[in-house]
């Protein structure tokens, strides 16, 4: 049970970042209007986001893990979220095994 | 903690602070279930990238997003990159600034610093909860604590559990553990999926993400992925029911 203080600076940065989003908007809607272009981009960021993050291991690392990602979202459009996780992860073991 | 509750008397009514306090409990409670599997995963994840117990547990008292934590255990690198976590976390939670913007007609009555001491825990699950609350019935600091201590004491247990439990686990990828972060993310993106809006943000975000994979080091295709879709969505202007929220909140 170790605390590096490096670590600890990121979980602090991290923190203020995140407390930040959370207290901007009531702050934004109490001093202006957030709308037009700028509320379409906020929309915008946090799916484009996971999108990015989840982008070369969906697209770019093999057929395995592509298939185990689409599998992944058909799940989800049925089942819990915890299941489709679940199924995913099962799927990619399966897969890399049938992909070799 | 409490006394920020307690200083509301007007917003009260009939069934009084407990009662609120009390059903916002109950309302979340099936949400919990999520809570525990998704911390234990996220323990265990940040366990296998060298976190300890102790460093997970204030990361989920500290930061207490768990989209956004789970970002920065997969981008995770020893010694930790301040600036790209701090400025991913930033990114990640944006979606925060529209919740709580929605929030505000619904807390006018609130004191300032109810407001945001509360606005600490707003998460997906207790926000979209508070916003149905106040359809049908003013909005009390009671019931909103009501609705997120759970979260926020089950977040922090869980993924301190799971980072225990996960430092002894050995070779996650047996488990396809290590495709857990892309599944998560898709459930997450499933969840927030908005119709014909979100195609074509995403897939600028994906077409930019998966060539700045190609082209530049480390983890760079997750701010410009971003950056694109943010410009896509620029593009497209805003919703019209964020303009009807405006006015509602004017």
């Amino acid at each position: 049970m170790q605390l590096d203080p490096l670590t600890f600076a990121a979980i602090a940065v991290m923190a203020i970042a995140t407390y930040a989003t959370r207290g901007v908007g009531y702050w934004l809607v109490r001093h202006k209007t957030v709308s037009g272009r700028f509320a379409g981009a906020l929309e915008a960021v946090p799916g484009a986001v996971l999108t990015a993050i989840i982008a070369p291991m969906a697209f770019v690392t093999g057929p395995a893990e592509s298939g185990a990602a689409l599998i992944t979202v058909l799940l989800a459009l049925r089942l819990p979220l915890i299941l489709a996780v679940a199924g995913g992860c099962l799927a990619v073991v399966g897969l890399r095994l049938l992909f070799g | 903690m409490t006394d920020n509750a307690t200083r509301a008397p007007r917003l009260t009514n009939g069934s009084g602070r407990g009662g609120d306090f009390a059903a916002g409990f109950l309302t979340i409670l099936p949400v919990l279930i999520a809570v525990v599997v998704y911390g234990l995963l996220f323990g265990t994840l940040a366990a296998q990238k060298g976190l300890s117990a102790l460093e997970v547990a204030l990361m989920s008292a500290m930061v207490f997003a768990g989209a956004s934590q789970f970002v920065a255990v997969d981008i995770w690198t020893a010694p930790p990159s301040i600036l790209l976590l701090g400025a991913t976390a930033l990114m990640v939670n944006l979606r925060h600034v529209l919740m709580g913007a929605a929030l505000a007609p619904r807390v006018k009555g609130w004191r300032r610093v109810q407001v945001y001491f509360s606005l600490f825990f707003m998460a997906d699950e207790n926000w979209a909860f508070a916003l149905q609350r106040a359809a049908k019935r003013p909005l009390t600091p009671a019931y909103y604590l009501g609705l997120s201590l759970p979260l926020y004491a089950g977040w922090i247990a869980t993924t301190t559990l799971g980072a225990i439990f996960g430092e002894a686990l050995k070779s996650p990828e047996r488990y396809g553990l290590d495709f857990a972060f892309t599944a998560v993310f898709l459930t997450l993106l499933a969840g927030l999926w908005q119709g014909r809006r979100s195609l074509s943000p995403w897939l600028v975000s994906a077409a930019a993400a998966v060539a700045a994979y190609h082209l530049l080091p480390g983890v760079w295709y997750i701010a410009l992925g971003g950056l694109a879709g943010a410009l896509a969505g620029a593009l497209q202007g805003e919703r019209p029911a964020d303009i009807e929220r405006a006015e509602d909140a004017a």
